[in-house]
């Protein structure tokens, strides 16, 4: 009996509700679809977690300070005092990242980190937006940032193209890192759920490694949404401050 | 050679990229291990940049992943 094991079935966008708007196909998709919960969940989150205010939290309200101290705690110490402005932008890509990664990790549901188009458009806006922060603070003198300094002259003709790159290829790293994690994560579960469901009583044991990495991907889940989270504020860090 | 082997080939080779990303978390983590075997005060300044940096080392292999689950299932 073999089963024929499509590992990356998981990963198809199915439109939900189909909608042209002028030729453009606009439908709500079941990735839209997750992407909603994941913003609702958050809402209710943190509206319904703060909603008593006491002065001595719940469970719920603990979860939601301890996310929001967690954020606040990150940037201050990464980005320092000039990025108290920046908060709320990171907290919300950390808290969409985190959710949308846990929503991924229920079974028979869909990731939506784990479609490039996703992940670069988040990194797209990060680098974007950095870019701008530092050309508006720093104008012409931005491109310091380019010019590492100590350097003799020389070596600079070597070093300027190489920062120029490594600034340039930011968005690309940054978002394949967490599409790369995302896919590999669940098409190694599927694979392994695979050869489970194909070797019959032997298969415990491959099932036994999936319990594992279901552990490992719920932690990889989180610690990409945090290093998301800490490189927007490093790449914040260096628009602000200038190294 | 016909295709369907040398996506095979391809994609083990592609694998290997796994090696670099091994090197990389054992290190990060030998490291925390003996920063902290020195200086167990240090602990919670420290693991924070280790998990970092092995998010960040674990990637590195996930590329090497990817583009083996690319050759195998995409083209």
């Amino acid at each position: 009996m073999a089963i024929e094991i499509r590992p990356l079935e998981q990963f198809t966008i199915e439109r939900l509700i189909p909608l042209h708007i002028g030729g453009v196909d606009v439908s709500y998709t079941n990735s839209a679809f997750l992407m909603t919960v994941a913003v609702l969940l958050i809402t209710a989150l943190l509206m319904l977690g703060t909603r008593k205010r006491a002065l001595v939290p719940g469970r719920w309200q603990s979860v939601a300070e301890m996310s929001y101290e967690f954020v606040a705690d990150m940037v201050e110490t990464n980005v320092g005092h000039g990025g108290r402005e920046f908060f709320p932008f990171v907290f919300t890509l950390f808290m969409f990242i985190l959710f949308a990664n846990f929503l991924g990790l229920i079974p028979y549901s869909y990731t939506v980190t784990s479609q490039i188009v996703v992940t670069f458009a988040l990194a797209a806006v990060v680098f974007i937006g950095v870019t701008i922060v530092g050309i508006v603070r720093h104008g012409f003198h931005f491109l310091r940032l380019f010019v590492p300094q100590g350097v003799p002259a020389a070596l600079l003709l070597l070093l300027v193209p190489i920062e120029l790159l490594s600034y340039c290829i930011r968005p690309f790293t940054l978002s394949i890192r967490l599409f790369a994690n995302m896919l590999a994560g669940h098409t190694m579960l599927a694979i392994f759920a695979g050869f489970a469901a194909s070797i019959g009583l032997l298969g415990i044991f491959p099932l036994a490694i999936n319990v594992l990495l279901v552990a490992l991907e719920v932690l990889v889940a989180a610690l990409q949404a945090y290093v998301f989270a800490i490189l927007t504020c490093l790449y914040l860090s260096d628009a602000i401050n200038l190294h | 050679m016909d295709l369907a082997a040398a996506k095979m080939i391809g994609a083990g080779l592609a694998c290997i990229a796994l090696v670099g990303a091994g090197i990389g978390i054992g290190n990060v983590f030998s490291a925390l291990i003996s920063s902290v075997a020195r200086n167990p005060a240090a602990q919670g300044q420290v693991q924070p940049f280790a998990f970092l940096g092995f998010a960040l080392a674990e990637a590195t292999g996930l590329f090497g992943l990817a583009i083996a689950f690319l050759i195998l299932f995409v083209f």
